[in-house]
């Protein structure tokens, strides 16, 4: 007997596991799922995680509706219904690791869109190909996500930081030619460390005769003390400052430069303080140049397009203020899934399975909100697009912020070609950089 | 009375093979993950438990966690060892390492001044870790995917049920070991350190040296601890392996476990993973909130810890004095 | 001479604030025997207080200037509201227990203080720079500081000086210290002790919100600034000496002023430098640069 009922228990046991680990059916769906990753909570939830979150609400909304302007009218992802999940990015890299594992494995979500920081996505890129999830990261920019391996389930439907940088080099050559040495203030991690990397390095091949200082800060993500850093930024001779800093990081350091006079001494190029831009408003000095990480948010505001019309003016309508980057950023993530299911779908004649999905976003060329997008590198993973600078001119008849001298650069003029990582094309001189 | 198999022996053998069994037939990934996740936390808090029934509290173990974390990540990165028989044990023995040569200085230390020097270290650490550039400074870095006997898979359900049945061996091991070394001569010396440390000396132990094999012992089982934790993540970040904060939540299990019994860190360290991810799931906002406010509710009704709500529950409510004042051996 | 200069004036400007909150810890501790982790809260409660009052009080069209009331305001509303709420609720109920018991629990209440802030301000940074604008900026050194920072060297100064005269020369400052040297004997004595812990928690509540309120402004204020200063506070106490306004003053001018030669010369070492002194302190001098020795009651 004892045998026999050993042998049942472990039956009952192994058919409890069947039934719990049941794989969700692959055939026609009435809902896709995702998980929705922005900061919540901490210093970039308000300029980064709020209005990304916002941007991709309002879209989910839009889709499910099938009111998104032309020709992304019809309704859901394939059809599907739409349901987001929207999960905390703070807490460090750990959580968010541990936080991505409960999504997939424990809320079986069918994606996972987002992402600000550099240092989430490094993270979660390996556990994502680990678990086989398909994953579209929204903003992050560290250029290592793909350079290091070749991803199957990662997607990321921007350029990455090189293209802020090289773009930033240019810029600088245009706007600011007498520019004689140059130093910078950047973020302690993956992200500041990449940015000043590209930027110094594409200054070398774009200015050669600029100088590099040997003393570029490097404060902790997140400080939001910049007292000291000011000072030494200050004390060296170097007349252009370049910055990486964004969220409230960027925010507490315009605030603690401008009464130190800061701008008045200083050129300042910020890759990232369009985001931050209506927010600051009129606190935003006038004079420094920023980007928004391509052709989001400020830089593109009075672009008259369908699309862009349509995005900015329900923005406006729905959260009482203007699209700023990151709401651009995350909608344009949630539209290229949405567009992936869509001709997975055509191509299928049915539901799509996932594979069918990665395949459909794979390479996919597509007309986003305010640009059109390239899934170019990164074997088709890893998204270009054009690129943006303008400098700060506040509008008082409008009473709002503007810019002038706004620059556009193409696409292949900013991001390295499929077969070369960004390190090398820039050190190797930007060969074939169409501009 | 001790004999080899005593019934907290017992005990943790039918608890532990139970989990087991559980786990790879019953569980499903995500649950399985949390214990992984909660057991590998309770091997420090476990450390934690051997110097608090010496009335000592570390506010800095986050430098013998992190320690063993990175040990396992930068093994894989640096040297490509991944085979998990080499990287856990020098995990624990880099941080057993680092504990007896800090120990000699740690073991004068009592009350405030033993946790902030343990804080101190812990920052040093963290400092360090944050401005190198080759560890990925705050990002950290991810760890390599991980070999058995040189062994290894692509499938994470596999990998999880490898690290899973691992973690429930050393847990298991590691209970039983610091059960019968609390029941031995020196380690019941522990309690009467606490009580008078004096007395102990008049005895003709010595105090130091007692404290510092306990805070060796407690290192080796946070490094572990950490180990398995980066190996359970596949990431490691000063953030959250060696910030101040990463000590705070391991008192905090402890205090929650509750010193009566080696098997209390393991519940109450389970206990708090899945109080974390539902707090985190029903109330993202305000999960602090939770994890604080059960803190708070703890000290003021349950000094004791869980255990000593299981042992009421139990009838044994004599293990239920706060701080500890029993060993477990006596039974 | 530039250099020199500036490291002196950042790391003053860094000190004062580093002090002023330090301070409330180290009276907390010294007469309380409580390490509080809430002091994070106190300073986090005061920062977003200040700002958001700040706001209200520009909007109603107060001067640049005029916004500076909202400091001290925020200070005292924030320091005897929650102060007073903490110690009559969990505080007076924990004396007696383990002080590793009690330090826990005010880490819990850290943790809860913490997402009240966010629910009651929401996740949005606040910005509060009128102040700052209302300062010209100076001349030191070759280089611009911000007037604000000036000001708040000459706070702590002030803040310094009071706490000493009360300290050292009124009747409170003498029940004070009697207890902070034994406090057995003061109960012997016939001291109301509960009484004087009370207001003492309550001094240095308003304390760690008036570092969280003056800074308010040159930041932007957003959730989990407190985290980041509770160590450092803590180093600050530690190695100046708990419970020693002196050890206070000499460990936040310490710390401060190696920051400022760390970032400015050798960035590499900032955040390392800090604990590495505070370990050093613990290890060759355990009761702090300041705190007189005594002999450890066994």
């Amino acid at each position: 007997m004892k045998p026999m009922r050993y042998a049942g228990v472990v039956g009952a046991g192994l058919a409890a596991a069947f039934a719990l680990s049941a794989p969700a059916s692959v055939a026609a769906k009435d809902t896709v799922s995702l998980g929705i990753v922005a900061f919540l909570s901490g210093p970039a939830a308000g300029p980064y995680g709020v209005p990304g979150r916002n941007g991709a609400e309002m879209v989910i909304e839009a889709i499910n509706k099938g009111t998104l302007p032309a020709p992304y009218d019809t309704k859901g992802f394939a059809g599907a219904t739409v349901e987001a999940e929207y999960i905390d990015e703070s807490g460090g890299n750990t959580k968010q690791v541990s936080e991505y594992r409960n999504l997939v494995q424990k809320r079986e979500v069918d994606a996972v869109v987002g992402y600000v920081s550099s240092g989430s996505c490094a993270a979660i890129a390996p556990v994502a190909e680990e678990l086989q999830k398909l994953t579209v990261m929204a903003v992050c920019g560290t250029p290592r996500i793909f350079e290091e391996a070749p991803r199957e389930y990662v997607f990321r439907t921007m350029s990455h930081a090189t293209a802020d940088n090289i773009a930033a080099a240019h810029y600088v050559k245009e706007m600011m030619p007498d520019v004689k040495s140059y130093t910078g203030i950047n973020q302690n991690y993956a992200w500041g460390q990449d940015s000043w990397r590209d930027f110094s390095l594409a200054m070398t091949d774009v200015m050669p005769d600029a100088k590099v200082s040997d003393k570029p800060q490097f404060p902790k993500i997140f400080a939001g003390q910049y007292g000291s850093e000011i000072s030494a930024l200050s004390l060296d001779d170097a007349e252009l400052v370049h910055s990486s800093f964004w969220g409230g990081d960027f925010e507490a350091f315009i605030l603690q430069a401008t009464p130190r006079g800061f701008f008045q001494q200083k050129k300042v190029v910020l890759t990232v303080g369009g985001v931050s831009a209506y927010r600051l408003g009129k606190r935003l000095p006038d004079g420094v140049a920023i980007g928004s990480r391509g052709p989001y948010g400020i830089l593109v505001r009075d672009r008259d397009t369908p699309l862009n019309t349509w995005f900015v003016e329900t923005y406006k309508e729905a959260y009482g203020e203007y699209p700023s980057g990151a709401a651009y950023q995350y909608a344009q993530a949630i539209l290229a899934t949405k567009i992936a299911y869509d001709k997975a779908a055509e191509a299928a004649g049915s539901f799509p399975d996932e594979k069918q999905v990665r395949d459909a976003l794979t390479g996919l060329e597509f007309e986003s909100f305010a640009a059109p997008v390239k899934m170019a590198l990164g074997n088709g993973h890893q998204a270009i697009t054009e690129h943006m600078y303008g400098i700060v001119q506040w509008n008082e008849d409008a009473g709002e912020l503007g810019l002038r001298d706004v620059k556009v650069y193409p696409a292949e003029c900013v991001m390295p070609p499929a077969d070369k990582t960004s390190v090398e094309w820039i050190e190797a001189g930007m060969p074939g950089a169409k501009c | 009375m001790t004999q080899f198999m005593d019934r907290t022996v017992i005990g943790l053998t039918l608890g532990f093979a139970l989990v087991a069994l559980l786990g790879v037939f019953v569980l499903p990934d995500w649950l399985m993950s949390q214990v992984l996740i909660a057991f590998s936390r309770a091997l420090a808090v476990l450390g934690l438990v051997v110097l608090w029934r010496t009335g000592l509290i570390s506010f800095g173990h986050a430098l013998y966690f992190g320690l063993g974390a990175y040990t396992v990540a930068m093994l894989g990165k640096d040297l490509g060892v991944t085979e998990v028989l080499i990287t856990l044990p020098a995990a624990g023995l880099v941080a057993a390492v680092v504990g007896f040569a800090l120990g000699f200085i740690i073991r004068k230390y009592r009350e405030i001044f033993f946790a902030m020097l343990n804080l101190a270290f812990s920052m040093v650490l963290f400092g360090i870790l944050v401005k190198t550039e080759a560890l990925g400074s705050t990002d950290g870095f991810s760890v390599e995917q991980p070999t058995l006997f040189g062994i290894g898979t692509e499938d994470s359900t596999v990998k999880l049920t490898v690290l899973f049945l691992a973690v429930c061996t050393v847990g298991w091991l590691s209970a039983v070991l610091v059960h019968r070394y609390l029941g031995s001569v020196l380690g019941s010396l522990t309690t009467a350190v606490r009580d008078n440390e004096i007395r102990v000396e008049y005895l003709g132990y010595s105090v130091a040296q007692a404290i510092h094999g306990k805070y060796v012992m407690s290192a080796a089982l946070t490094g572990l601890a950490g180990g398995f934790t980066a190996l359970a993540l596949g990431q490691v970040d000063p953030e959250s392996m060696v910030n101040w904060t990463v000590s705070g939540e391991l008192v905090f299990v402890t205090v929650l476990s509750g010193p009566g019994s080696v098997a209390a860190p393991f519940i109450g360290s389970l206990l708090f993973e899945l109080l974390r991810t539902y707090a985190f799931e029903l109330v993202p906002y305000a999960w602090q909130l939770i994890v604080g406010g059960t803190l708070l509710a703890v000290i003021f009704f349950l000094p004791g810890g869980l255990w000593s709500l299981i042992s009421k529950l139990g009838g044994r409510d004599r293990a239920a004095q706060p701080g500890g004042n029993r060993g477990e051996g006596e039974r | 001479m530039n250099l020199a200069l500036t490291i002196l004036v950042e790391g003053l400007g860094y000190a004062s604030y580093l002090f002023i909150v330090s301070l409330g810890l180290t009276i907390i501790f010294g007469v309380l025997k409580i390490l509080n982790v809430a002091h994070g809260a106190f300073y986090a409660w005061g920062a977003y207080s200040c700002a958001f009052l700040i706001g209200e009080l520009s909007t109603m069209g107060v001067s640049d200037l005029g916004t500076m009331i909202a400091i001290p305001i925020a200070a005292l509303v924030v320091g005897v509201v929650l102060g007073s709420a903490i110690e009559r609720t969990i505080i007076r109920n924990l004396y007696g227990r383990d002080e590793v018991i009690i330090v826990l629990a005010t880490f819990g209440l850290f943790l809860v203080l913490e997402d009240v802030i966010l629910l009651v301000f929401g996740v949005d940074p606040y910005f509060a720079f009128q102040p700052t604008l209302a300062m010209p900026g100076v001349q030191i050194g070759g280089i611009y500081q911000d007037g604000y920072k000036l000001t708040m060297i000459a706070l702590s100064l002030v803040v310094g000086l009071i706490s000493w005269i009360v300290l050292n020369r009124t009747h409170w400052g003498k029940l004070v210290s009697a207890i902070i040297f034994d406090s057995e004997l003061a109960v012997a004595m016939g001291v109301n002790v509960r009484r004087v812990f009370y207001v003492v928690f309550v001094a240095g509540a308003v304390l760690g919100a008036l570092g969280g309120a003056y800074i308010a402004p040159t930041i932007s204020v957003s959730p989990g600034f407190g985290v980041e200063v509770i160590v450092l506070s803590f180093a600050v106490v530690v190695i100046g000496g708990m419970g020693s306004i002196g050890g206070a003053a000499i460990g936040a001018l310490m710390v401060g002023l190696l920051r400022a030669y760390a970032v400015l010369q050798w960035p590499e070492i900032e955040l390392f430098v800090v604990y590495a002194v505070m370990a050093a302190v613990l290890i060759f001098r355990p009761e702090g640069l300041f705190a007189p020795a005594k002999a450890r009651k066994i």
